[in-house]
């Protein structure tokens, strides 16, 4: 690999920018393809599905044999809200190679008793959220039922593009959110990004089935192509 | 301590600006159970100082030693292990799959 090259890759790493490494296994001769340029690689096909999977390996093109090793950025998990389903959803997410943080402004809820091992800010959205550096890799969900705190921190996952937001309450809870939402500003087009209710209907009751309902829906916005998205909903 | 991706490429880039022979081990296939997906890599130094791993420790010993060839020859090798493999009882990988690893010097013109 030239150092040329290896620096490259460290720096879109860094900068958390996906980026796939193509080698030739013969020759050893490598490229390496930067997200804003897939879409006019001849490998387009296979770039975008290998990104999509997250998934690294070899495919035959041209009669040559080429490794593509895909340097995803890793997925974060933003928990708003320190309740009881979080209590559920925080190890599950982990186990799923996501880097968690719970934000709670309630210090009674944040409390690292209830959450051992788990990033805790005990702050409200307005403070906690603009250091995490929210980003297209990041999973979004507001579980405090409390408008006061996931409004807030819905409207600063809107500005950073999460590939994924989702928000607990009911259909008739989630029209109201809706429109105060629309008051502060939001735009239709945000409003209907929000998965609500949260999770897909797999008839979850307690904390830990719900928390199954949410990664299976946040991990299907991740892993499906977007006409099977289009097709589920 | 565990060492990420990230952290093994950033010590291929530091290891290299120190002025050390530097060669970069990469999962590209594997078959059946293999203990690491296609993708994780192993970062070697002229020392025979290593970062990171392509197996759960079966094979490091050799890819090692394969890696300072390539950082002394300059070509990169692909290396096959596997159970049905002659050097098994040497170097196998005990859960019975088969990996493809390409060792590549870091720092080629």
């Amino acid at each position: 690999m030239k150092l040329q090259t290896l620096h490259q890759l460290n720096a879109e790493r860094a900068a958390r920018r996906p980026v796939i490494l193509v080698t030739d296994t013969e020759s050893g001769e490598q490229r390496l393809v930067k997200a804003a340029d897939f879409g006019a690689d001849p490998l387009r096909a296979e770039l975008a599905k290998q990104l999509r999977m997250g998934k690294s390996g070899m495919i035959e093109a041209g009669g040559k044999k080429l490794f593509l090793n895909v340097y995803a950025p890793t997925a974060k998990l933003v928990i708003v809200g320190a309740v009881h389903i979080s209590q559920a959803l925080a190890p599950l997410a982990r186990s799923l190679d996501y880097d968690v943080t719970v934000v709670d402004p309630r210090t009674a809820f944040a409390s690292p008793e209830r959450f051992p091992d788990v990033p805790l800010i005990a702050e409200w959205p307005d403070v906690a959220l603009p250091p995490l550096n929210i980003d297209h890799y990041t999973a979004f969900v507001a579980l405090t039922h409390d408008p006061k705190i996931d409004d807030p921190a819905l409207l600063h996952a809107f500005e950073r593009d999460c590939f994924y937001i989702g928000a607990l309450g009911s259909r008739k809870t989630h029209a109201k959110r809706g429109e105060r939402l629309r008051a502060q500003g939001a735009r239709d087009s945000d409003i209907s990004r929000i998965h609500a209710p949260i999770g897909l209907p797999i008839g979850a009751v307690s904390p830990s089935e719900i928390a199954v309902a949410i990664m299976a829906e946040i991990t299907a916005q991740l892993r499906l192509p977007k006409e099977a998205k289009e097709a589920a909903a | 301590m565990l060492n990420r991706d990230e952290d093994i490429l950033k010590a291929a880039e530091d290891w290299q600006k120190a002025g050390h022979g530097v060669a970069l081990a990469t999962v590209v296939e594997t078959w059946g159970s293999a203990p690491r997906p296609a993708g994780s890599s192993l970062v070697i130094n002229d020392d025979g100082t290593f970062l990171g791993s392509v197996s759960g420790g079966c094979v490091e010993g050799a890819v090692v030693t394969e890696a300072l060839d390539v950082i002394a020859s300059g070509k990169p090798k692909m290396l096959e292990f596997g159970v049905a493999d002659e050097t098994a009882w040497n170097v196998g990988l005990s859960c019975g799959g088969t990996i493809r690893v390409f060792v590549e010097k870091v720092g080629q013109s």
